[in-house]
């Protein structure tokens, strides 16, 4: 079976709630039948509202959604078929954990014998078999998410919506539910899209990440490629750590610049920057860039260390590097001795087409 | 396994549960002395009343301390014949006491309560009784009044020989206690009680009904609408309950009255004749507009703050599961709202059976409830041992009720807010 490239469709989709304000601006996103696809943002960037448009919850200012090829703008939410994992998780509390799952199956008319095989399966697949007599609320946090998600799946939906919803987990059973989650989604291959906030979260579980920001999506690709080659200052900064410098065009030319800067110049990565004398934002990841490289490395810097933060694994280090007071090196721990002490100079050396050249902020 | 655990210490060798109760007991007593005003106040305006009530509904003491040794006399005479010689020797003391005292009607009254007719055989006897001679009371008494000769009356007065009754109670659902001591139904034309009891469950009930249906929908939406709406919305429910009941209930009169605003609305708009005007008041459906208009926050808020608790995700949820609004609504929405339905119908209906002023001043004749009876035994007829005794029973009645409710709905299950 062919899998559809365009199996949920946002065609310039908006949103304004108050006819002032554009919620989602002219959003178009296309999403691979059996894809993780992740919204990523901050607060208030339309991301949770795009989910409630698909849904049905909300619909477009303007613009249309396709479903399989099919516009779904006017059909009411409960006739769309689309499963969806609340935030708060939204189980029925008067209802045992059994009959919360077979509730989509009851509203649809399915025999009693299905519903109690489709209800036994999707709990075996959330290994909570034992608890079908249970109330929601005796079971722990992790266990509702995991009924929750059971409950979006048991009446097969092509497509599933989660709505932030590892959010009120601690830290180690959000980890854990992430990869849950994510081998739910491998072993019956329905399209889920996904939002969260949590960058982690979305680099960890998603096939794509589509980022987004001011009511648009900043970019859309795999979570490395999302990682390496952030497309603007704004993906760059909010994924994953990030050393910046602004500056200027100075040169341009075969696939690299230089960029000068109030003190001194480097060479970067061109990527949003065509023409000498534009402003720009340079990004440097913080592992890219290395104490005293073996290596030949294109740019060479010296810079004085301020701080020195241990944090087990790695050492954050925290450098005064051309003018950049808030340079951050990571340096694993490992046996080398370097030698990284308060006050003391170091060299620093990275590659040119690892500091991209984005728009200025 | 050995039955002797030991006992474990605290620090300073006393065994730790001496000295957690030592620890607590201060705790204790500062708590009750905390809810003592309180407890207090509730014995005296609460206990104390209900019992004071309960006492006078079933006292009866007042014929048998007017008659002490006619009925120490009696306690030998089984009822059967004609009582013996001590027997009327002993009233006619008692009775020449009464009337010497000026307190004979009161026992011409009371006993004509229990066999007709007694009034005027004991007002004979207190002009006769002057002229007794000593000795031999049975003949004379009987040569008063020929009923005299009748056991009946005799049976009669010791049926008030108790200082309790329980015939107060059976008034109040038109039942007495005949000659033979048997209880049967009064005459069918005298059975008010029945009626107004019944009225007063149909009444709280109906009102409790179209409190619920009116409720819902505005606590669903003060729930739901932003907060900016709901304030308002929520002083337009509170408005009634800064207004004075009288004044509420006041001002239905000039709204339903005939020549009310009401009436000349439905004139105006052609719903009626102007000659054919409906009575809107001093009926039923006077008590049931008023009592629900002051009724209805008492249900709207226990609705309201049980809605208020349900994530609105839930309703969503159930769509988004595929059910129609309407199935999502009846199998998730509602049923989570039952404990608030719960509250509002069990407070509405036990303040609606009780309820007094609003039926006596829009009720009329057909809408006053048993309350109004209550007030009237109180007030008019200065009856207060059946007004207490009614009184009681409506209590009864209340708790009744909320031990039905509490079985099938469970008291756990009530929010009220």
């Amino acid at each position: 079976m062919s899998k559809k490239e365009d199996f949920v469709k946002f065609d310039k989709v908006d949103k304004s709630y108050d006819g002032k304000i554009l919620v989602v601006k002219d959003l178009n996103l296309d999403i691979k039948e059996g894809e993780f696809v992740t919204m990523l943002g901050p607060s208030g960037s339309g991301k949770t509202t795009c989910l409630m448009m698909l849904a049905g919850f909300e619909t477009p200012t303007n613009g249309e959604i396709y479903l399989d090829n099919n516009p779904i703008s006017n059909i009411p939410p409960h006739k769309r078929g689309i499963g969806m994992v609340f935030q708060n998780y939204a189980l029925f509390p008067h209802m045992t954990v059994f009959e919360n799952l077979a509730f989509p199956l009851r509203v649809r008319k399915i025999s009693k014998e299905d519903i109690e095989k489709k209800v036994d399966k999707a709990l075996a697949m959330v290994s909570l078999s034992e608890f079908g007599n249970r109330m929601p609320g005796q079971l722990s946090g992790g266990q509702q998410q995991r009924v929750a998600v059971a409950r979006a799946l048991v009446f097969d939906p092509s497509v599933v919506l989660m709505d932030e919803p590892l959010g009120a987990l601690d830290k180690n059973l959000r980890e854990s539910m992430q990869y849950e989650i994510k081998h739910i989604h491998e072993s019956i291959g329905v399209t889920v899209v996904y939002v969260t906030h949590d960058q982690g979260e979305a680099l960890t579980m998603s096939n794509r990440i589509a980022v987004f920001n001011d009511g648009k999506v900043q970019q859309l690709s795999s979570p490395d490629k999302l990682y390496e080659e952030p497309v603007n200052s704004f993906v760059a900064e909010f994924i994953g750590e990030n050393n910046t410098f602004a500056g200027e065009i100075s040169d341009i030319s075969n696939g690299s610049c230089k960029v000068k800067l109030d003190k001194g110049e480097i060479i970067a990565n061109p990527i949003s920057v065509k023409s000498v004398g534009e402003k720009t934002t340079v990004s440097i990841r913080p592992e890219r860039a290395l104490i005293n490289p073996k290596d030949k490395m294109d740019n060479n810097q010296k810079g004085k260390i301020e701080e020195v933060i241990y944090h087990g694994d790695h050492t954050r280090v925290r450098l005064n590097l051309l003018g950049n007071s808030e340079f951050i090196l990571k340096v694993p721990n490992s046996s080398q001795n370097l030698d990284i002490k308060l006050g003391n100079e170091i060299n620093i050396g990275w590659n040119s087409r690892d500091a991209r050249a984005l728009d200025p902020k | 396994m050995s039955s002797e655990t030991q006992k474990i210490l605290s620090t300073d060798g006393i065994p730790l549960e001496e000295s957690l109760k030592k620890a607590e007991k201060k705790n204790k007593i500062k708590a009750f002395l905390l809810v003592s005003p309180l407890l207090l106040f509730l014995i005296i305006t609460y206990i104390v009343p209900i019992a004071d009530m309960f006492s006078r509904s079933i006292d009866d003491k007042m014929v048998t301390n007017m008659l002490p040794k006619t009925y120490k006399a009696m306690e030998q005479w089984d009822g059967k014949e004609l009582p013996p010689e001590e027997v009327f020797e002993a009233f006619y003391l008692d009775y020449k006491i009464l009337v010497k005292n000026k307190t004979a009607g009161k026992l011409q009254t009371q006993l004509n309560y229990e066999k007709n007719g007694f009034k005027s055989v004991l007002k004979k006897l207190a002009r006769k009784q002057k002229k007794f001679e000593e000795g031999n009371y049975k003949e004379q008494i009987m040569k008063v009044h020929k009923r005299w000769r009748n056991v009946e009356y005799w049976r009669a007065i010791k049926r008030r020989a108790p200082a309790y009754t329980y015939s107060k109670y059976l008034k109040g659902v038109d039942m007495y206690s005949n000659e033979d001591g048997k209880i049967v139904q009064v005459a069918e034309d005298r059975r008010i009680h029945r009626i107004l009891w019944s009225r007063t469950l149909e009444v709280a009930f109906f009102v409790t009904l179209f409190c619920f249906l009116m409720a819902y929908p505005i606590a669903h939406l003060l729930a739901t609408l932003p907060m900016k709406y709901s304030n308002l919305l929520m002083i337009c429910v509170l408005l009634p309950f800064w207004t004075s009941l009288l004044v509420r209930t006041a001002s239905w009169m000039i709204l339903l009255q005939q020549q009310g605003i009401v009436n000349d609305f439905f004139v105006w708009i052609g719903l009626v004749a102007d000659d054919n005007r409906p009575e809107m008041m001093y009926n039923k459906t006077g008590t049931y507009v008023a009592m629900t208009q002051i009724l209805l926050p008492f249900m709207v808020l226990p609705l309201y703050s049980v809605m208020k608790t349900i994530s609105p995700s839930l309703m969503r949820a159930g769509k988004s599961l595929g059910a129609t609004p309407a199935v999502a609504f009846f199998k998730v929405y509602f049923p989570l709202t039952i404990p608030g339905i719960g509250a509002g119908c069990l407070l509405v209906f036990i303040l609606a059976i009780g309820y007094y002023i609003t039926p006596a001043l829009v009720g009329g004749a057909s809408g006053t409830l048993i309350s109004n009876q209550i007030a009237y035994h109180m007030k008019s007829t200065l009856d207060w041992s059946f007004a207490s005794a009614m009184g009681l029973m409506l209590l009864t009645g209340v708790l009744v009720i909320y031990w039905i409710y509490n079985k099938l709905v469970g008291v756990d299950n009530i929010k009220l807010g």
